[in-house]
This record gives C-alpha cells, sequence and structure tokens, in this order.
C-alpha cells in the first residue's frame, strides 16, 4: 500500500494514492446476466405504442427497454414505459369481478365469479338490446381496439356508441381530415430529416411521444430552428430556439396574421395551390340564394374553375387547364347560367389581407408583439422559398402527368390539444392547415408528411350511420363519419332532436366525427334527449378527470329519481385497476394488464404507422395473469356471443371466436382484409389483403410485435396527388379505390351549415342555434373568440387556466405507480410572478381559484416562464382518497387538485334561457382550455386542497409498505 | 481502498446536452428500473403507496427557471447523476474503503458489502448525486451502468448506459472524456461544454453542453428578410404577373 | 443540514469525555481514594464511550462498523476511530495503572492527553473538511470544538478533583476563563459563519447549473414532488428568528450560567464539586450549539433544491 500522496493543495484536501483496485477482491460482476428470456411486445402505458423488449427472469419482469428496431421509438422509452414494472405489478389491480353492494361511489363491493358476471351483464344488456337498443350507451376511452368495440356496438344496435376523441382532440382529426385527409395528431409528422423551420403549437406531449423527442433532437442535431408557440414554457416549448408565448385561445389570430404577412408579400406557392388546392375552384356568388358560397358545379357535380385569361368555365380537373385564381366569370355552363362565380383564392387574398389581421392589431388579443409575427412570417417564407428542397425522385400525379422530382418548401407544422381544446379549436386548426399549403409545404420534402394509412380524405370516411334502430337488429355502418352537410345529420323525424345520447351530429355539433363522450353522463342524467338503461364504459375514467365538472359528474352516476332507483339504471364498467370510476359501478368487469393479454393495433384504428412504413402492432401475454381477470376483447366477442350478435355466432349458435387472439386472426371486415395487415394469406405471404393465417400471431410474435413495410421511394411524398402511392395503397388494402384528395381551403359543408342557419336549405337550423352556426361555420378559416371568455366579465375572470401532460405521468394511471408518483405526487398551480405579487402569494401558500362554475383551493408555485395572462397544473395528479390503492392521507388526494372542477360541460348561461355545451360548436371538441379564472389567496391551515371528498372503500388488499423491486437478483 | 487512485487516461463519463433535454424524466426512471436489478442492492423506495413515498434515485431531473436581462424568463430542465469527479472528496472521506474510484476508467463505485451507512460521502459530494438506501441502508449512486457498459450478456450496441440508451430526445451522450479525440471530447470542445460548481474543487468528469442562445420575441425582422410588401390593392396585380411566370 | 439527535449527542457528549481524559491523562490532581479516582475516571471515559457508540446509532449498519478503521490515511472519519480507540485504550491502561501498580504513568498519560485532543480534533475536521458546507470549512471549527471540549472537561474533572487553585489560581477562575474563551472563539465562529454562505464560495444556483451566464437561476420543480435522502439529511434550514432566540438560549445555559456558577465559587469559595452544576449547564447549552451548527449549515445540494 505504498502512497504517492499528491496533495491537491486546498486547504484541507483529499489524499491521492494508487489504492487498489482488483474488482474480483470486491467481488464486482461486471458482466452479470440480465434476463433468461426476452419478449418483445407493444408498450401500454400511454397511446404511443412503442416497441419494448421486456426482460424476464425466473417467470418475473427484470427489465424494459426500448425495442431498437421498431418504427415508433427506435430503441429509446420514455418515463413512464420504463415504470411498466411497476403498472403491471401494482397494487390497485383488479382481482376479479365485483358486484355493487354499496351506495355508488361507496366503493363496496362483492367479489363473484366470472361465470355470475357474464350472464348478469348479458341479462342486463340483453334486455335492452330486444326492447330498445339506443337505451345502451357504450364509450371506451383510452383504449385501442376501437375497431372491435365499434363493430360490438354496432352489431348491437345502438347509435350510443364512441371512444374518447371527443373530449380529446376531435378538432385536430377533423380540421385536418376535412382540410387535407390527413391530420396532426397521430396522423402525420414533420420531415425530421429534411426541415429547415418547425413551429409546434400547443404541445406539452402528444400521443406520439417519442417520436417528436426524436424528431427534435434531430432537429437540434442538424441545427434546424424550431419555434414554440404556447403561453407555457416548459418541456418541447423550453428547448425551443424560439417561444411565442400566445395569450390562450388566440393562435387563429396569430396564424391569419401570418397569413396576411405573407399574401401581402406575395409569398405563396401558386403552383402547389392550382394543383392541389380548390383556391381555382369557383365559388357562387349569389347573395340570397339557396347555393350562394356553394361551389359552381357542372352537370356531373364536379367543381368548377375558370381558364385564366379566357372566360371559359370548365371542370376543375380538366386536363391542362390553366385555371383563374381571381376575377369573376359567368357560370354560363351551370344549370341556372347567368350568375357568377369567384375563385377561392380572390376571396382567400381579400379575407386574410384585411387590416384587422395586420400584426399590429393581432397583437392587441393574442399578446404576441407585431414584430414577432412579422419576423416569423418572414423566416417561414424564406425558408419556404429560398430554401427550397429539390429531391431527384420521379413521381407521377392523379392526371398520369410524370414529375421528375420533389420540390419541397421545408417549413413543417405540428399542433395539438392546446389548439384543438378550445371552442375555436377546429378553426384554428384549419388555420393553421391553410398556413401550411399557402407554402406549399403538406407532403412535401421538409414539410408536414402523412403516416400511412393517411391520407384518408372524407371521400375515404364513412358517414354516420344511423341505421334502423330494431330492437336486436345490428346497424348497417359504423356510427362515427364525416357529415358533408345538415343531411348527413342524425337527427330524429323533427329534424331538431338528436338521435344519439351525446348528441353527436346534431346542431350542437354537427362535424363531431368523434362523438361527445364528455356529454353522455350529463344528457343521459337530464334525460335530454332521452334517459339510458344500461351505461357500459371501458377504460375511462369518467367519475374524476376524464369529466368537466367531476363533483357534478359524480353526482349524477349516483343521483336518485323519484322512485327512488338510480337515474343511470345500471353502469358496467371495465377497468385494471381500481380507479375512481370503479366506484360508480355496479358491475366491474376486471382486465388483464398489457403484458398479459392480447391488443391488435389496427389499421382499421389507430395504426402506429410512420411517415415511410405501413405499420400494424400487437401486444401479446408475456405472463400469465395472477388473478381471475380476462381481457376485455375476449369478454366483449363472449357477451356478442351470448346475446347471439349475427357476427360473432356461428350458424349454429355457437360462438364464431375462441376469444381475441382468434378473432384478430381470423376475423375478415371485407374479404381478405382483417385487424392485422402483415402476414396475410395461408401461407403467410401476403400484406394487407389476403385471407386468414393461422400462423399471423405466431409471426407477429417472432418479429417484435410489430409489422412493417416500406413504402417505396416515389410514394413518401406529395401522397395526396400521388397515383404511385394511391396504387400502392389499394394493392395493400390501405384503401378500396383510388380516391381524389383535393385539398379544401374553403369547405364547403361548413357553408351548407350555414345556410341552413340562414334557414335556405332544408333541413334548417333551429333558431336557437342560428345565430353560432353563421358565426363559427366560415367556410375560409377564421377566428372568433373563445366562448366562454366570451360569457363571462372579463374584471371578474381575468385569467386563463391551463392543464398540462406531465410527461412521466399517463392520465390517471400514474398514481399507482410507486415510481411514478414520487416524481409527480402532488400538483401545484404554476401562477406568473406578477399575479403572485398583485394577489400576494409566495411559493408555498395556498389560493383560491375561482371559475365562473365554482372554486378550488390549491399549493402555489410561481414562475415567469409563462404567459402573464396564464396560470397552469399538472393534468390529473390529484385522486380521490381510497382510489388507486394509495394509502389515506396520500398526497395525491391531499394536496393534489383537479382542474376539473372549475371547467363546466356547460357554458355559463348567457340569457338565452339556453345552456351551452362547453364545446366546439362545429366537432363538439371539449373545450377544456377555454376556463377563466380569478385568484385569491387562501387561509388552508390544514394544507388540504379542496374540494376533498368522502372516501371511497377499496376491494383490495392492502398495498405493501416498502417496494424493494429486483431484491432476488441482486447482491 | 479511499485514496484516489493516480488519475487515469481513461476517464468515462457522460456528456449532457441541457439544449435539448425536455425534462421527460426517461433516463431517471430507466436508471431506477436497471439498478433495482442489478448492481448492489435494490432501489428501494419506502411508504411506496403511502402519505411519503420515497425511494433512492441515481438520478434525478431538476428544473430550473433562468431570466435573462432583456427577455423573457426561459426553463432548463436539469438532470443530474454522479459526475464521476476526478477529485472526488466522497471517495476520500469515506472510512470503511467502500467508496472507491476504479483506476483503469475513473468510474466512482461503492462496495456496497463494505459500507457502514456512515453517509459521510453524501456530505461531502457538492452535487447531491449520493444517495442512502432507505431499505438498505447502504449508499447508492449512478455505476456509470458498470454492469452494462462491460456486460458481455448485452449486445455490443446495448453496452451503455441505461440512460443514455433510453433518453428519447438524445441528451445524454457516454465515452471516454479523457480521450481528446472520443466523440464526446469532441462535442465539448465545439459546444463549449462546462463543469458543474467548478469552485467545489472536484474536477467533475461529466460535462453539461449549455443551452443554445434563444430569439427573443422583441427581435424585429432582419431588414434583408422583411418581405417586401405588397399593397393590399397591388395583390391581385402582383397575381397575374406571378401566374404569368407560372405559364 | 439535519441535526440528527445522535450525532449532537455524539460530539457533545463525546467531546466532553475526551476533555476530561485529556486533563486527567495530563495529570489533573483527583482524588487519593482510588474508588474515586476511579469513579472519575470511569465517567470521563463513559461520556466519551458514550458519544461514540451514539454515533453508531446513525449507520446503517452498526455490525460493519469495524471496517471504519482502515481508511485512516483518507478519511477523517475512520481517523477518528482510530485516535479514539487509541486513546480509550491508553486511558484504560493508565487508570489500572494509576490504581493497581507503582508504576510510573505520566508519559503514559500524556499519551492519553495527545489522543484524546486529536480524537477531538478527527471529530471537528470530519466537518471542517468539508467545503461543501462553508459554515464549517474553517480552521475555526476544529478551534472550537477543541475548546468546547476542554471547557466541558475541565468543569468535569474540576467539579470531582480535589484541587481549589492550580498553582495560585483557584479552580474555578480557570474554568471560568476557559469558558470564556471557549466561547468568544464561539462567537468568532458564529461572525465568520454569517459570512460564509455557499455564494460567498462563489457557490450560486448559476454555477451549480452552468446556466448563471444567461441570467439569473431559480429553481421551478424539484425532481420529485416528495422527499428523498438529500432533502431530509441535508436541505433542512431553520428560520433566522428562531436561530437567533436558540442562540441565545445557548449562551445563556451554556455560557452565562456557568460562568456565573463559576464567579459564584471563586467569589464565595464554593467548593469545586459545585462546579458540576456548570458542567450540566454546560452540556445543555452545548446540545442547543450543536443542535445550531448543524440546523444553520446550509449544504451545497440546496442550491439543486431550492
Ligand atoms: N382538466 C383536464 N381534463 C382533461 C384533459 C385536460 O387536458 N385537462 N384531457 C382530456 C383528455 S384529452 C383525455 S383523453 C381524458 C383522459 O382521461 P381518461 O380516459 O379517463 O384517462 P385515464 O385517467 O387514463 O383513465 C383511463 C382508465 O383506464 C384504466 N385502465 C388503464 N389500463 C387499463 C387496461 O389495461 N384495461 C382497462 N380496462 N382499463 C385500463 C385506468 O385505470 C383508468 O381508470 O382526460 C380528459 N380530461
Ligand atoms: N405523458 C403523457 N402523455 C400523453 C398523455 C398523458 O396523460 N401523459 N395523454 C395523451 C392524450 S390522451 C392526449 S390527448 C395527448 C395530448 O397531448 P398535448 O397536446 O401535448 O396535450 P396537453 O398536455 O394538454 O398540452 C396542451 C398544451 O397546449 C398548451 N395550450 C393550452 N392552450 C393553448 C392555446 O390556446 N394556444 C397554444 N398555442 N397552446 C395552448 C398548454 O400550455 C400545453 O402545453 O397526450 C397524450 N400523451
Ligand atoms: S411513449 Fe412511453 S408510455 Fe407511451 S408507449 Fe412509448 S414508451 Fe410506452
Ligand atoms: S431522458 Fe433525456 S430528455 Fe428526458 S430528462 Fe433525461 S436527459 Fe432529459
Ligand atoms: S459527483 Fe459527488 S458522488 Fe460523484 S464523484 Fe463527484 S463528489 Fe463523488
Ligand atoms: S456511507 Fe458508505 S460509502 Fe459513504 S462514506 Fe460511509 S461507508 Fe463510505
Ligand atoms: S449511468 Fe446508469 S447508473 Fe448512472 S445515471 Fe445513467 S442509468 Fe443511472
Ligand atoms: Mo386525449
Amino acid at each position: 500500500m505504498s502512497q504517492t500522496g499528491q496533495e491537491t493543495g486546498q486547504e484541507i484536501g483529499p489524499g491521492r494514492g494508487t489504492g487498489e483496485h482488483r474488482e474480483q477482491e470486491r467481488g464486482l460482476d461486471a458482466s452479470p446476466k440480465v434476463s433468461d428470456r426476452v419478449a418483445r411486445t407493444t408498450c401500454y402505458m400511454c397511446a404511443c405504442r412503442c416497441g419494448i423488449n421486456v426482460h424476464l427472469r425466473d417467470g418475473k419482469v427484470r427489465y424494459i427497454e426500448g425495442n431498437r428496431d421498431h418504427p415508433i421509438n427506435r430503441g429509446v422509452l420514455c418515463a413512464k414505459g420504463s415504470a411498466g414494472i411497476m403498472q403491471h405489478y401494482s397494487p390497485a389491480r383488479l382481482r376479479k369481478p365485483l358486484l355493487r353492494t354499496g351506495e355508488r361511489g361507496s366503493g363496496q363491493f362483492r367479489e363473484i365469479e366470472w361465470e355470475e358476471a357474464l350472464t348478469l351483464a348479458t341479462e342486463w344488456l340483453g334486455e335492452v338490446r330486444m326492447r330498445d337498443p339506443k337505451k345502451l350507451a357504450f364509450f371506451t376511452g383510452r383504449d385501442q381496439s376501437q375497431s372491435l368495440t365499434s363493430w360490438w356496438a354496432q352489431q348491437y344496435g345502438t347509435p350510443n356508441y364512441a371512444a374518447h376523441g371527443g373530449f380529446c382532440s376531435v378538432n385536430m382529426a377533423a380540421a385536418g381530415v376535412y382540410t387535407f385527409g390527413g391530420a396532426f395528431w397521430e396522423f402525420g409528422a414533420a420531415d425530421w430529416e429534411r426541415t429547415k423551420l418547425f413551429l409546434i403549437f400547443g404541445v406539452a406531449e402528444d400521443h406520439d411521444s417519442n417520436p417528436i423527442k426524436l424528431g427534435l433532437s434531430r432537429l437540434k442535431e442538424r441545427g434546424v430552428k424550431t419555434i414554440a408557440v404556447n403561453p407555457v414554457r416548459t418541456g418541447y416549448n423550453a428547448v425551443a430556439d424560439e417561444w411565442v408565448g400566445v395569450t390562450p385561445g388566440t393562435d387563429g389570430l396569430f396564424v391569419l396574421s401570418i397569413v396576411h404577412e405573407l399574401l401581402k408579400s406575395g409569398k405563396v406557392d401558386l403552383d402547389y395551390l392550382i394543383r392541389y388546392t380548390n383556391a381555382p375552384w369557383l365559388v357562387i356568388d349569389d347573395e340570397g340564394a339557396a347555393d350562394h358560397g356553394l361551389f359552381a358545379r357542372d352537370k356531373d357535380g364536379k367543381p368548377l374553375v375558370a381558364e385564366r385569361g379566357g372566360d371559359k368555365v370548365v371542370a376543375y380537373d380538366k386536363k391542362g387547364v390553366k385555371p383563374a385564381l381571381k376575377g369573376r366569370f359567368k357560370l354560363a355552363d351551370g344549370p341556372d347560367g347567368g350568375r357568377e362565380g369567384v375563385p377561392v383564392f380572390e376571396l382567400l387574398a381579400r379575407r386574410y389581407l384585411d387590416a384587422s389581421l395586420a400584426p399590429e392589431e393581432t397583437e392587441k388579443t393574442t399578446g404576441v408583439p407585431a414584430d414577432q409575427t412579422r419576423r416569423i412570417a418572414a423566416e417561414i417564407a424564406e425558408t419556404a422559398f429560398e430554401k427550397e428542397i429539390v429531391v431527384d425522385q420521379p413521381w407521377t400525379d392523379m392526371k398520369g402527368e410524370r414529375h421528375d422530382k420533389m420540390i419541397g418548401r421545408p417549413v413543417s407544422f405540428h399542433a395539438m390539444r392546446g389548439i384543438s381544446a378550445h371552442s375555436n379549436g377546429f378553426q384554428t386548426c384549419r388555420a393553421i392547415h391553410l398556413l401550411q399549403i399557402l407554402i406549399g409545404s403538406i407532403d412535401t420534402p421538409g414539410g408536414f408528411r402523412f403516416e400511412p394509412p393517411y391520407p384518408r380524405p372524407v371521400g375515404l370516411q364513412p358517414k354516420p350511420h344511423l341505421g334502423p334502430n330494431l330492437p336486436g337488429e345490428p346497424l348497417q355502418g359504423p356510427h362515427l363519419g364525416f357529415p358533408e352537410g345538415p343531411e348527413d345529420l342524425l337527427l330524429e323525424e323533427d329534424g331538431v332532436t338528436p338521435v344519439r345520447i351525446d348528441k353527436a351530429f346534431s346542431w350542437d355539433a354537427p362535424l363531431s366525427a368523434h362523438g361527445l363522450m364528455h356529454m353522455v353522463i350529463s344528457n343521459a342524467h337530464a334525460r335530454d334527449p332521452y334517459g339510458v338503461d344500461v351505461l357500459f364504459l371501458y377504460m375511462a375514467n369518467m367519475a374524476w378527470n376524464s369529466s368537466m365538472n367531476t363533483a357534478g359528474v359524480m353526482k349524477m352516476l349516483s343521483d336518485r329519481d323519484e322512485d327512488g332507483e338510480y337515474v343511470i339504471p345500471k353502469i358496467i364498467y371495465s377497468d385494471a385497476y381500481d380507479s375512481e370510476m370503479v366506484s360508480y359501478a355496479d358491475l366491474v368487469l376486471p382486465d388483464t394488464t398489457y403484458l398479459e393479454r392480447f391488443d391488435c393495433i389496427s389499421l382499421l384504428d389507430r395504426p402506429i404507422g410512420e411517415p415511410d412504413v405501413l405499420a400494424d402492432a400487437i401486444r401479446w401475454p408475456v405472463l400469465e395473469p395472477d388473478r381471475d381477470v380476462r381481457g376485455f376483447q375476449s369478454v366483449l366477442l363472449d357477451l356478442g356471443a351470448r346475446m347471439g350478435f349475427p357476427g360473432m355466432v356461428k350458424e349454429d349458435g355457437s360462438p364464431r371466436y375462441k376469444d381475441y387472439a382468434d378473432y384478430i386472426i381470423h376475423h375478415e371486415r371485407k374479404p381478405g382484409r382483417g385487424p392485422l395487415a402483415g402476414w396475410r394469406g395461408k401461407d403467410g405471404d401476403k400484406t394487407g389483403r389476403g385471407e386468414p393465417n393461422e400462423d399471423q400471431l405466431e409471426r407477429y410474435i417472432e418479429h417484435g410485435g410489430f409489422f412493417e413495410i416500406e413504402l417505396p421511394e416515389n410514394t413518401r411524398y406529395y401522397r395526396h396527388a400521388n397515383r404511385d402511392w394511391q396504387e400502392w395503397a389499394v394493392e395493400h388494402g390501405v384503401q378500396d379505390s383510388i380516391v381524389e384528395n383535393v385539398f379544401q381551403l374553403y369547405l364547403e359543408p361548413l357553408r351548407k351549415f350555414q345556410l341552413s342557419a340562414e334557414g335556405k336549405v332544408q333541413p334548417a337550423a333551429p333558431e336557437s342555434h342560428r345565430e353560432q352556426i353563421i358565426r363559427c361555420f366560415e367556410p375560409l378559416p377564421d377566428w372568433y373568440a373563445p366562448f366562454e371568455g366570451e360569457a363571462i366579465d372579463e374584471g371578474d375572470f381575468p385569467f386563463h387556466a391551463l392543464t398540462q401532460r406531465p410527461a412521466a405521468m399517463y392520465h390517471s394511471w400514474g398514481s399507482q405507480n410507486a415510481w411514478l408518483r414520487q416524481i409527480y405526487g402532488t400538483n401545484p398551480l404554476f401562477v406568473p410572478g406578477a399575479v403572485c405579487d398583485s394577489a400576494g402569494l409566495k411559493d408555498g401558500d395556498w389560493a383560491w381559484v375561482i371559475s365562473p362554475h365554482g372554486r378550488i383551493r390549491v399549493p402555489v408555485k410561481r414562475t415567469d416562464a409563462v404567459n402573464p395572462k396564464t396560470m397552469w397544473t399538472w393534468n390529473a395528479i390529484g385522486k380521490r382518497s381510497g382510489a388507486w390503492a394509495l394509502k389515506p392521507g396520500a398526497p395525491e388526494a391531499s394536496k393534489g387538485f383537479l382542474l376539473n372542477h372549475l371547467i363546466n360541460e356547460l357554458l355559463p348561461p348567457k340569457g338565452d334561457g339556453m345552456r351551452w355545451s362547453n364545446s366546439d360548436p362545429v366537432t363538439g371538441q371539449a373545450a377544456w382550455f377555454d376556463l377563466r379564472v380569478r385568484i385569491e389567496k387562501a387561509e388552508a391551515p390544514d394544507e388540504l386542497s379542496l374540494p376533498q371528498f368522502p372516501p371511497q372503500e377499496n376491494p383490495l388488499p392492502k398495498p405493501p409498505e416498502n417496494v424493494t423491486w429486483g431484491k432476488e437478483w441482486t447482491r | 481502498m479511499t485514496l484516489l487512485p493516480a488519475p487515469s487516461t481513461k476517464r468515462l463519463g457522460l456528456v449532457i446536452d441541457l439544449d435539448i433535454c425536455v425534462g421527460c424524466h426517461a433516463c431517471a426512471v430507466n436508471c431506477k428500473e436497471w439498478n433495482t436489478g442489478g448492481y448492489g442492492a435494490p432501489l428501494g423506495d419506502v411508504d411506496a403507496y403511502g402519505v411519503k413515498p420515497e425511494g433512492a434515485w441515481l438520478n434525478r431531473i431538476h428544473t430550473f427557471e433562468v431570466s435573462p436581462k432583456d427577455s423573457p424568463a426561459q426553463i432548463v430542465h436539469f438532470p443530474k447523476s454522479c459526475l464521476h469527479c476526478q477529485d472526488a472528496p466522497c471517495v476520500t472521506v469515506c472510512p470503511t474503503g467502500a467508496s472507491y474510484k476504479r483506476s483503469e476508467d475513473g468510474i466512482v463505485l461503492v462496495d456496497e458489502d463494505r459500507c457502514i451507512g456512515c453517509g459521510l460521502c453524501s456530505w461531502a459530494c457538492p452535487y447531491g448525486a449520493r444517495e442512502m438506501d432507505p431499505v438498505e441502508k447502504v449508499m447508492k449512486k449512478c455505476t456509470l451502468c458498470i454492469d452494462r457498459i462491460y456486460n458481455d450478456n448485452l449486445a455490443e450496441i446495448d453496452r451503455v448506459p441505461a440512460c443514455v440508451r433510453t433518453c428519447p430526445a438524445h441528451a445524454r451522450h457516454y465515452g471516454d472524456l479523457g480521450d481528446p479525440n472520443s466523440d464526446v471530447s469532441k462535442m465539448v470542445a465545439e459546444r463549449g461544454g462546462f463543469d458543474l460548481m467548478p469552485e467545489a474543487g472536484t474536477r467533475p468528469v461529466n460535462k453539461y453542453l449549455p443551452p443554445r442562445a434563444k430569439t427573443s420575441p422583441n427581435t424585429p425582422p432582419k431588414q434583408s428578410e422583411q418581405t417586401e410588401s405588397l399593397e393590399a390593392t397591388g395583390f391581385l396585380g402582383w397575381l397575374d404577373k406571378a401566374l404569368e411566370k407560372l405559364g | 443540514m439535519h441535526p440528527a439527535i445522535s450525532v449532537i449527542l455524539f460530539t457533545v457528549t463525546s467531546g466532553a469525555g475526551f476533555g476530561a481524559v485529556a486533563l486527567i491523562g495530563a495529570g489533573y490532581p483527583l482524588s487519593d481514594n482510588p474508588v474515586f479516582f476511579f469513579l472519575t475516571a470511569l465517567v470521563a471515559g463513559a461520556l466519551a464511550v458514550i458519544g461514540l457508540a451514539s454515533s453508531t446509532f446513525h449507520l446503517g449498519h452498526p455490525e460493519r462498523a469495524w471496517r471504519a478503521f482502515s481508511q485512516w490515511r483518507s478519511s477523517w472519519l475512520s481517523r477518528e476511530g482510530v485516535a479514539s480507540v487509541i486513546a480509550l485504550t491508553l486511558f484504560g491502561i493508565f487508570v489500572l495503572a494509576r490504581l493497581f501498580t507503582d508504576l510510573p504513568t505520566q508519559g503514559l498519560g500524556w499519551a492519553v492527553s495527545a489522543f484524546s485532543i486529536a480524537t477531538v480534533f478527527t471529530t471537528s475536521m470530519i466537518y471542517a473538511q468539508l467545503r461543501t458546507v462553508p459554515h464549517w470549512h474553517s480552521w475555526l471549527t476544529p478551534a472550537v470544538y477543541l475548546a468546547f471540549s476542554l471547557a466541558s472537561g475541565f468543569l468535569l474533572v474540576a467539579a470531582a478533583g480535589k484541587a481549589s487553585a492550580l498553582g495560585e489560581i483557584p479552580v474555578a477562575l480557570i474554568a471560568m476563563l476557559i469558558l470564556l474563551i471557549a466561547w468568544a472563539l464561539k462567537i468568532v465562529w458564529w461572525q465568520r459563519a454569517a459570512g460564509a454562505s455557499l455564494a460567498s464560495r462563489g457557490m450560486t444556483s448559476g454555477s451549480a447549473t452552468g446556466l448563471g451566464k444567461i441570467g439569473e437561476v431559480r429553481l421551478l420543480e424539484r425532481p420529485h414532488t416528495g422527499g428523498n435522502y438529500l432533502t431530509r439529511e441535508m436541505v433542512h434550514q431553520i428560520g433566522r428568528k428562531h436561530a437567533a432566540k436558540l442562540r441565545f438560549i445557548a449562551l445563556v445555559i451554556g455560557a452565562a450560567l456557568p460562568v456565573v456558577i463559576a464567579a459564584a465559587v471563586a467569589w464565595w469559595e464554593f467548593a469545586t464539586p459545585v462546579l458540576g452544576l456548570a458542567f450540566v449547564a454546560m452540556l445543555a447549552g452545548l446540545f442547543v450549539e450543536r443542535w445550531l451548527f448543524f440546523a444553520e449549515a446550509k449544504h451545497s445540494v440546496s442550491l439543486y433544491y431550492e
């Protein structure tokens, strides 16, 4: 032990010697065995659906890592995914079917056998089906089996089915699909490899959780500028090179102001507009006529354009036509000739060149400095037109014209719920798409790219189906779809009363392509339009964080009518964990965890395609359940068979499918097309189309749980107009036929609704809705102030309050997770510094936050990296005491809080005697982020957030005190 | 032993890019997940489902707000684990020899069998990189995933720390900071990588890359990129010419 | 820093114990009655041992404490262990030799003193070596520890001993003097500590994160909403008002009261055992002082947590 004693000359310094570092002596094993085997499946700690390698040791999960080959995550894994071990072994897992014994909400249950549970469910559901099927409301939350659940609901015959899209992101999906046949959401992505300027609007985390982070890091590596538009500057917005701290709900104005600037300086891609959009289409100008504002069409219904330099009006797709973009043209050929039409582009230019959209004007509302708007417009223009990308890749367009290269305008955009969760979100999202299209950047190199199976324009999408609604009869098509005018609404004979319990596809929300799940309970409770007999929910915590006005909803779920019966008579619920919703169910069907079941991430639903690959995936049981639980999809098939749904039984009445796995393999939606696209055909050599393959699931499992096929080079851009893509897509079963996809800058269906609101066409909108429809259904992207802000006195509620997804938590699921709950066990309200100062608030103080609907008491944290009128908190951290197997006094329940108590599903009364839904009037999207508040200092000697609720009992064994995962594998 | 070894030429460590860390905690949780079943005792969690849940973590993500004089406050997400200091005071204070720095690659480790759980090393660490395990009562710290980087049971490509492999934003890089030609050293040189708290005299191996400068909202458009403005009425005239050019 | 009772108990009692042992070793005149001598030595030794023993309470693995003797070449904690064991062993031999043999013990006595003082010094260096805690990182820390050790040890032996005066100077007067010197050192220590902030050592949130170049740095969110070992152990600080109050209490009980008692003993020529009261008061004051020593100290980790 010789000491070299090199003193470091510090006052009191550490010694240094050669030391001894023979690791054997220390017993260090630097090369330990990791696991016995690795099972590759799909993560479900959130809806991003990354590939995971589950390392199993002694039959337990040792480690979960990202699958490097997987198209979504390329090997990385987020915090939630990495905490999968704690989710899978959570003490909050349900163990057996439960039958309620106490009052609704009490959490008192008796464990029952599956046979009893299924018999009971069959009785309840079967009786309603034979009597009045619409009295079943079947709604599903975070699940990814909508192609099964919707089919089940069709087979049942109820019109009342939807998934959670209505409270989630339908504005994004609908605005995108109607405008260009794609959507931000999860149906497209920025061209991370080629883009030269990236703008991201209103995103904290998003569904494409890992792809966005991977993408942002590529941009950083390439030195590409990112601009984040968001009232809050955390996460993606923190790392962006520039932050636009926009005032909530005003992005539309900001974007239209950029459009104004671009038009003013002529920075638009005219060639792109002429080729791929309806910019040249003629709009009938015949004030007062029933078709004023609709497209002028020829006798085949084809929209017309005017030939440039003449006055000939021809079908838009006539070969070689050089259409005019401005002027007035006689519609000589039309059914009633003599009238005039104006190209969309001229209407558009006039609209957006209006002085009210100048940056100096919009600044007053958006809070975005005029200089910033102007500079960003200039940067967009410069990047799009002076940094043009040319890819030497020949392709053929829909008119058969060969192009020898692909021109790119390398500005890309992404947007999510900061845009969509406002009552003006549909229009705002359209405004962003307008901007993208004007500079020619959709599905061009460096721009925003479709993820297959998208693009899927309205022409490829279904219409909402009503079906005959006869007892015991299936519906004739899918519930949800994309109406193209008032004629596609689902209304009773009177032309006013909604058919659906959530009032989707009614005058309240005509284009509600995903339904309005957030209205189901309150409508059923109000029996408006009617009451339901059975409420059947799956994977949605509707008694808590996915409802507005949570306390109110809890009451609605447990309210009784004059006869002492529950207003909502029966509630069946499937959850895997002891959530808040469980306590309100009469019958609980316990699901497996994501490592214990088959799941199907299907092209028929929300697949996992990336711009260059068509892909789908499965989950499979890498572990056997150690509880008496069943995969819900298998349970649904079982119930369907018990009720004798035509699709679910054989001729002899026996079940057609043994379980979900059997269904995944054998179910054919159309001949040769089933849930999975990979390894079809008897020998597994077909893709997309082909007869069922008995080994299909085996092949998926071997391949890591997913299937992918790379797109040919000539189909990777311009897919809206790319014949090569269309042919490939048809060949691979992505679509049935070749379909035109002309970008709809001017959205005619909206105009049709305006006409019916003007009383010009039938069905005419009811008086009560006319003003709103005329105002909000502008066929060109428009901005109007969010509704809640309009309904209140600005002085009473001067601030905006928002939630954000924390990257390391998935809604309410995370709190049962021993690791994740340490990171986010409570949530403060982040309040702008100046607001703190004027309200006398310091870090750690408590405050009353008051909205037009209620008040909550919360802990406060100061921040300056935020729009000065905006306060925010992390979403869904607050919990009800007793839920999620957490012990009494858990911080989630004592200090954590939900903003949802301040948000109402109905707007403040406007004096018209009506309570309007707090939703986007076009799509029914829940307007979570329209919330307006004021804040006051509060006393809280008990340090409890308010409101508090009586604890729910839980039917589970006590959770362990400590967790020492992996102890048996360590020394 | 707890004397520091003669400085090694190989200095394995991490480079963390604050310009792209989005604060997602992925690295922290994956670290916990890998290490709780790996090196040494499990990373325990006490009162795991109770009122004060608390556990041992080797890597934690802090969030700072930075207010420049003339532009709006910004947020920087800040991951922190052991920096594997060259002059590691946590090693020399250890009375038992449990805490040591490896001579071959500079990794600082705790030999948990020798650790008496006195906590002194955690006091000596300026950065809060050491945490006592609440269940096993031994000192835990980042091992630089020594049981990954030298693990023959893993594919070559996976022989990197768990946090590096998992980071979705690629904000974490691993390599030999003693080799000026390594990727990480070059990255540090190019980006002005820096030491945390240099005044603590610990000479960390790990380096941090600073956030790049942000554009301030009030920056006016550059003269050159200023869009030449067409009068609103002139727009349609411009359109004629532009269409003509298109042919 | 978190003021752990076991560590406070340890530093105060073992300080007093080793102070007394050092003085006994140095030949402080104790009773000629062997039983009384033995008891006095036992009390001194016991205080030192109790202190040491209590220090193992805060160990995660006390059963491995023996390992702590191995790293004396670099670790002050290890050195403390080694020094204390040597000091106590020698002291034991010294006491036995004094009681049961006629062998000359003065040489051994000096060794006992030296190792006892060394033990107290090593204890103090455990704290003084930490650059992470600027409050502590000073030569004044060992000075104060040694002074308190000797002062409290002196009160103990003076109370137990037979001398009423050393040379010409009354023991009580000496006690007063040592007390005053020790507390004067502590006051100097406090004064220095007031200026020894993390910032004064260049440690700021700006340098801790390297973000100071961009602007003012402020923690927005801790990594976890719950606590952790570090926040419990190191990110604990008491309010300034509270601290001032406690300082006052420490000074009254630990300084003023013993000084007054010593003065009374000197003035009215009470018997020296009355100084035992002063000893008890001082120990009580030192508990408060030591509590503050920890509670007021700020660790650089706090820059990442507040
Ligand atoms: N204030 C505010 N509220 C919001 C939002 C907001 O931004 N702000 N966002 C809204 C949006 S977009 C959404 S999508 C909703 C989400 O809200 P929810 O859809 O309610 O999402 P979760 O809280 O995750 O609840 C889903 C339920 O699924 C259960 N579950 C988890 N895994 C499984 C499983 O494997 N099987 C089964 N059967 N059940 C399982 C969980 O235990 C939980 O009870 O919240 C909405 N609420
Ligand atoms: N980790 C994690 N990932 C998730 C989820 C989760 O719970 N946890 N949930 C999943 C689900 S269901 C969904 S719907 C997605 C949603 O993912 P995101 O779209 O990221 O939704 P939020 O987290 O609600 O973030 C909304 C963002 O919009 C901002 N914002 C609010 N109002 C405005 C506005 O008016 N203008 C602008 N520009 N910004 C605004 C908010 O500050 C916030 O940053 O995330 C999915 N991914
Ligand atoms: S983003 Fe995270 S939680 Fe979601 S699927 Fe991917 S790894 Fe799992
Ligand atoms: S995983 Fe990467 S981006 Fe996420 S917190 Fe860690 S370093 Fe930052
Ligand atoms: S960061 Fe702390 S624990 Fe790691 S080597 Fe440096 S001083 Fe030691
Ligand atoms: S806690 Fe363990 S590793 Fe740390 S100084 Fe004490 S014995 Fe050494
Ligand atoms: S290197 Fe390994 S131990 Fe260290 S922080 Fe990263 S994952 Fe954790
Ligand atoms: Mo959502």
